[in-house]
């Protein structure tokens, strides 16, 4: 299928975006690796008048350690992130996800940044953000990851605004992320992160919601000395997820469950 | 209006002016008119458009031709060099890796990248490298096979191996 | 070479080389010049009267040639889509059917409008422009409710929603049965709908050249010759004055059989334009608009002796059609007459009842009413063995129809040609480890584990088909084949089949057939098929499991032909009596005198000269038709293990072991990859794939390979084959069909280990697909 026609711009620096997409206005449209936008066009449900092609901004691309941080460019692509020894050092959990976006082709092409803005309910990466308390970093403003994701395709980027980086603080105790699927290259049904860091647990659930979740209750359990098992049951508390073809929203709130039990278990290095 | 693409494709250099709009997989099948990329799908699924740009497994259905300035594309057509097929293709037709031959070109590219990442793989390497690839004929039984066989090959002469990404003739 | 070197090896490819280097030909790769591309513009609801088609816009729209609606093809296009009889002889409704829709949609992706444009992409921004105003109007979808009285109707003229309702055997014959039973099973057994997902998608090209009138389609199709029947018929011109090319086919699997609206409407837009016209499907299109398999379901009652001896079956087919009755639509009975299995009965009724509804028509998909028949029956008899507590596989050998029952009649009387079905399944038990799987088991349930076997002993009626049986299921045309062999000069060998391959790799093995029996080199031997203007008169197609066993069958015997010319024309060379004249290794000689020979070469070239015997003419050529005398009856015993994750209900298949016969074997190598892919197509119905419309609005849900769950490679486990051997009787090639086989065979093996697993909570039946999803509220409810 042939998308329907629009302007094509090619921004070689964060300026230059940020006036490119002022310059077309709404319907302007930021391409990354595309692998969101690109099917949407194909279908013709995303018709944005204009694209403007970041992919040549070669500073958006990078992976850097900073103190107690890992700042991950918005351009740096899936495949980048998941090889990364630093990536595998100071945030292993976060080199597990990326290497389960998608597939090898997607991997080589979607970036951080594209699955950060586009913020689909079943996009793991904001999952991560949220639970770790990431920053988004924009041309503009930091923002914290809990005030993100607004709503299902939803964030809380302006019109002209790019993101640029995501800031991720370092950990690399115990942790996991249980991804669970029909096929290997879906999209979660429902997917657990958990992470050890400062002598707690920051869980974080994919696809139960419109937007990321963070597992609060079952946090304070495991603080208070609950078991896996236990604080597990709590994974599913104020959780309303919509149902859609593979799953009920009973069956995403079981499998909410049952994954954080999991998560939780597999980080400590049990089963 | 119309951009400017200059490319590689398969070692030989190209230049058109093209719609925005035009996939790089459209741009290959219909102006340089190498077929042999396939199209399977609209939502970059089923992988039968997968070629290597700059070295890299990539679905030239989800990709904008304009994208691909200034980069070195190989498609199935740069695999085979003076008449000798490359070990993949060998061991694809050696093990019967193909039926109805569709998805056939994207599953070789898809391997031949594979293979670059990993030249040892396990079989559940293999399966899982080839992930984004979907084959309706063969139940991917003889196409594991078949990247099985092409790695023993190519470690055996690592010569072969230099020509997966080389992308020239 | 020796006659035994080429069938049975395990020869390469020949199409290989070709496909694998990026160089085959797909319909989209060939582009006419001065070509416009057509897009058409499909209607978004399931069921709605056109009000109005407005293509003001889309008619100024850039690089446009023009935009069609129905009234532009009324006087073009003549009669409605052909509806075979297949196995159901009387109908009760067949909607008619026009390429494009004038008043009235019935399918959500039903074509309203077509555009003309210089590019692809100008063509579909003008479609884009199109304003179509439709009245909703209430969509069909659950089939009871459809056969209720009152329903709302699939088509607002219709009598009512009815197809068919055919009765082929009525309850009365299965009461003696049902009187002598111990115990009686019921089960209602669901066939999910499932889009065929060749990869390569259709595509129709046609150049309507006026001043020849001369037509020539290029299309994805397993069966060019009848395209062009009724093509040719539909747009008034004669067959003679078509020809339908068929290049590489990306795969059918019974998608590619019947004639679809793009195939009439593509040549009628190249004669209003008068220009060659291209049209290429999308994936979205076909998931769309391909005719979708299976959407059943099943009424059944078994009843059984206390010791397993099975007694009588009665069953009622639900047929969902579709909107339309797909051309080969009421093939999908055959699983009525099938229902019985691999096993002896003393009565079945069946019963077979085709609902239109507002989804896209149903057609033959892999295996066509063979699949729903293994697996209904293999479902009943394990039911059967859970009530009386049985093993399934005891149960299954106490009721096969024994080695020496063959040929054997049916309750349908249907003669199955041949088979040994302990052998098969004694053979998959040991591939498999039958006895240490249910050791394992008993040990994985003490842990609270699920693990499952099931199995399948599976029988098969392909190789369509004899004409007594075919000629009235098409209307007129059996189901034969022919072939033509003809030897050039200088003894290479041309073989024309009406079959046509897309993806069994026939260029391949027919010809294996031919060196041998020729006994010239197998390099010297091509094989022609996929178009019209070649060779054989009419072709029947690939589809059935038909091509070798009545195609491979009928060039044999053109093969056979051209050897009793040679005969009469060596006999005249070496001056001795035909009847003194023996053909061997390639060669004709004088029989005990091995020196006095001519070969076959020498003889092929002589054939061209002077001298010939009084009366023959030129040439070495032969046709051949081939009436087989019976179906064939392929068999197997398929063996499944999976383990069903006891918190989240995800089902893991483990190990596949698969046992099959097919008679004699021309390649192995081509029967396993058939096999392998056969099996994983039936996997992914009983676990991944099916077609959700909405309920209520008959939306489709599963557009896309986002979410109709295809599976990848990491899906599917180790699959262990084996085979036995009992050649067919029907033919003398002694050979069955195998395309199908593993389709046929394996959705049951499949639930039925699922089935198992889930036996200690009570759990009876699941149907497909069987998604953790709906595992686990079965294994919730029946825990609570």
């Amino acid at each position: 299928m042939i998308p329907a026609a629009f302007e094509y711009a090619r921004a070689s620096s964060v300026e230059e975006a940020s006036k490119l997409l002022k310059k077309f206005g709404e319907d302007a449209k930021v391409l990354a690796g595309g692998h969101s936008l690109i099917p949407l066009m194909r279908l013709r449900l995303a018709q944005p008048a204009a694209l403007i092609d970041i992919n040549g901004i070669k500073e958006l691309d990078h992976i850097k350690e900073d103190g107690q941080k890992l700042r991950v460019g918005a351009l740096t692509r899936h495949v980048t992130i998941h090889n990364s020894a630093v990536v595998k050092a100071k945030l292993p959990l976060l080199a597990e996800i990326a290497s389960e976006v998608g597939d090898n082709q997607v991997r080589n092409m979607g970036t951080m940044g594209g699955v950060i803005a586009h913020a689909d309910a079943a996009g793991d990466y904001p999952t991560l953000a949220l639970m770790l308390d990431a920053d988004i970093v924009t041309n503009q403003r930091t923002i914290p990851a809990r005030d993100f994701f607004k709503d299902l395709f939803t964030t809380a980027l302006g019109p002209d605004e790019v993101v640029t980086e995501v800031v991720f603080p370092v950990a690399n105790g115990p942790h996991k992320y249980v991804k669970f699927r029909r096929r290997l290259f879906d999209w979660a049904i429902v997917g657990v992160a958990a992470q050890k860091m400062n002598g707690g647990w920051r869980i974080g659930l994919t696809n139960v919601g419109p937007t990321p979740v963070r597992a609060n209750a079952v946090e304070e359990a495991l603080q208070k000395g609950a078991k896996a098992e236990e604080a597990a049951q709590h994974a599913s508390d104020g959780l309303d997820p919509a149902g859609d073809l593979r799953a009920s929203p009973e069956y995403k709130k079981h499998l909410a469950r049952v994954l954080t039990k999991r998560a939780i278990n597999q980080a400590e290095g049990h089963q | 209006m119309k951009h400017k693409v200059a490319t590689t494709v398969n070692g030989r250099q190209h230049e058109h002016e093209v719609e925005p709009r035009l996939l790089l997989v459209h741009y290959l099948r219909d102006n340089l008119g190498l077929t042999g990329t396939h199209i399977g799908c609209d939502t970059s699924q089923c992988g039968a458009c997968t070629i290597l740009v700059d070295g890299k497994a990539v679905k030239s259905c989800t990709m904008f031709a304009v994208q691909a300035e200034g980069r070195s594309l190989v498609t199935i057509e740069g695999m085979a060099k003076g008449g000798e097929l490359h070990p993949i293709q060998q061991a694809f037709w050696d093990e019967h890796g193909l039926q109805c031959g569709y998805c056939t070109p994207g599953f070789i590219m898809a391997a031949a990248y594979l293979l670059e990442q990993n030249p040892n793989p396990t079989e559940d390497e293999i399966r899982k490298g080839l992930e984004g690839n979907l084959c309706r004929c063969t139940g991917y039984v003889n196409i594991v096979k078949a990247v099985q066989s092409a790695a023993k090959t190519m470690s055996a002469t690592p010569a072969k191996k230099a020509t997966v990404t080389a992308g020239g003739n | 070479m020796a006659v035994t070197q080429l069938v049975g090896a395990k020869i390469h490819r020949r199409e290989d080389p070709r496909l694998i280097t990026g160089h085959g030909h797909y319909v989209d790769d060939l582009t006419r010049q001065g070509t416009a591309y057509a897009h058409f513009v499909r209607s978004p609801l399931a069921h709605a009267r056109i009000k109005s088609i407005d293509i003001t816009d889309a008619s100024k729209s850039p690089g446009v040639v023009g935009v069609y609606t129905a009234r532009d093809f009324k006087g073009l296009l003549a009669g409605t889509h052909p509806a075979a009889p297949a196995f159901v002889a009387e109908k009760k409704f067949v909607p008619e059917r026009f390429p494009i829709a004038e008043k009235e949609v019935t399918y959500q992706g039903e074509i309203v409008a077509a555009v003309l444009a210089e590019t692809k992409s100008q063509a579909a921004d003008a479609a884009n422009l199109i304003q179509v105003e439709y009245q909703d109007l209430p969509a069909v979808m659950d089939l009871e409710k459809a056969l209720q009285k009152g329903s709302p109707k699939s088509h607002v003229d219709g009598p009512d929603n009815v197809c068919w309702d055919f009765t082929y055997t009525g309850p009365e014959i299965t009461e003696a049965a049902f009187k002598e039973a111990d115990v009686v099973v019921k089960e209602r057994i669901l066939q999910n709908r499932l889009a065929p997902v060749p990869m390569e998608p259709r595509g129709v090209s046609a150049d309507y050249e006026g001043f020849d009138k001369k037509l020539t389609i290029w299309m994805s199709s397993q069966n060019p010759h009848f395209i062009r029947l009724f093509v040719s018929g539909a747009m008034g011109l004669k067959e003679s004055q078509v020809r339908v090319v068929s290049p590489d086919v990306g795969g059918g699997f019974g998608s590619k059989i019947s004639p679809y609206p793009e195939d009439y409407l593509v040549p009628t837009l190249s004669r209003i334009a008068e220009r060659p016209v291209k049209w290429t499907e999308t994936r979205t299109e076909s998931i769309q608009n391909a005719t979708h398999g299976r959407g059943q379901f099943y009424d059944c009652e078994v009843a059984a002796k206390k010791d397993g001896t099975l007694l009588g079956m009665r069953v009622v087919q639900y047929v969902d059609v579709g909107a339309y009755h797909g051309t080969f639509g009421a093939f999908q009975p055959v699983a009525c007459l099938m229902a019985g299995g691999a096993y002896k009965w003393k009565g079945i009724s069946a019963r077979t009842v085709g609902v239109l509804t507002n989804r896209v028509p149903t057609d033959p998909y892999r295996g066509a009413g063979r699949p729903e028949a293994t697996h209904l029956v293999e479902r009943m008899v394990d039911l059967v063995a859970l009530e009386l507590k049985m093993d399934p596989v005891a149960i299954r050998r106490k009721n096969f129809i024994q080695p020496e029952d063959f040929p054997f009649t049916q309750n349908f009387g249907l003669v199955v040609d041949s088979g040994d079905y302990d052998k098969a399944l004694d053979k998959a038990l040991q591939l498999i480890g039958y006895d240490e799987l249910r050791k394992k088991q008993a040990e994985l349930r003490k842990q609270g584990r699920y693990m499952g076997i099931g199995f399948s002993t599976w029988i098969e009626l392909c190789g369509f088909g004899p004409s007594a049986a075919t000629a009235p299921a098409t209307g007129g045309i059996a189901l034969v084949e022919s072939a033509q062999v003809r030897v050039t000069p200088t003894g290479s060998v041309i073989v024309y089949t009406g079959t046509h391959s897309h993806g069994q790799g026939h260029e391949t093995t027919f010809p294996q057939i031919v060196a041998d029996q020729l006994g010239v080199p197998y390099e010297s031997v091509e094989l022609r098929h996929g178009d019209t203007a070649e060779g054989t008169a009419f072709g029947y197609g690939t589809y059935g499991s038909r091509s070798l066993a009545v195609g491979g069958v009928a060039i044999s015997k053109a093969a056979g032909k051209v050897i009793d010319k040679g005969k009469k024309l060596a006999a005249h060379m070496l001056e001795a009596a035909e009847e003194d004249v023996v053909f061997e290794h390639g060669s004709f000689h004088v029989k005990g005198s091995p020196d006095k020979s001519k070969a076959f070469g020498e003889v092929a070239f002589a054939s061209y000269g002077m001298n010939l015997p009084e009366g023959m003419e030129q040439g070495l050529e032969a046709v051949a038709y081939f009436d087989p005398p019976n179906l064939v009856w392929p068999f197997g015993t398929h063996i499944a293990v999976v383990e069903i994750d006891a918190e989240t209900g995800a089902p893991l298949l483990t190990k596949y072991a698969a046992v099959d016969d097919c008679g004699n074997i021309i390649n192995p190598m081509i029967v396993d990859g058939q096999i392998h892919g056969g099996i994983v197509q039936a996997i992914a119905q009983a676990l991944y794939e099916e077609v959700v419309y909405d309920e209520d609005s008959g939306q489709l849900k599963t557009g896309t390979l986002i979410d109709y769950s295809m599976p990848t490679a990491n899906e599917i486990p180790t699959i262990l084959l084996d085979k036995t051997i009992t050649p067919s009787p029907t033919n003398d090639l002694g050979v069955k069909g195998i395309g199908e086989a593993g389709t046929i065979a394996a959705s049951a093996a499949v639930i039925n280990a699922i089935c198992d697993a889930l036996s200690p909570l009570g759990i009876k039946h699941v149907d497909m697909p069987a998604s953790p999803d709906k595992l686990w509220k079965m294994m919730k409810e029946a825990r609570n």
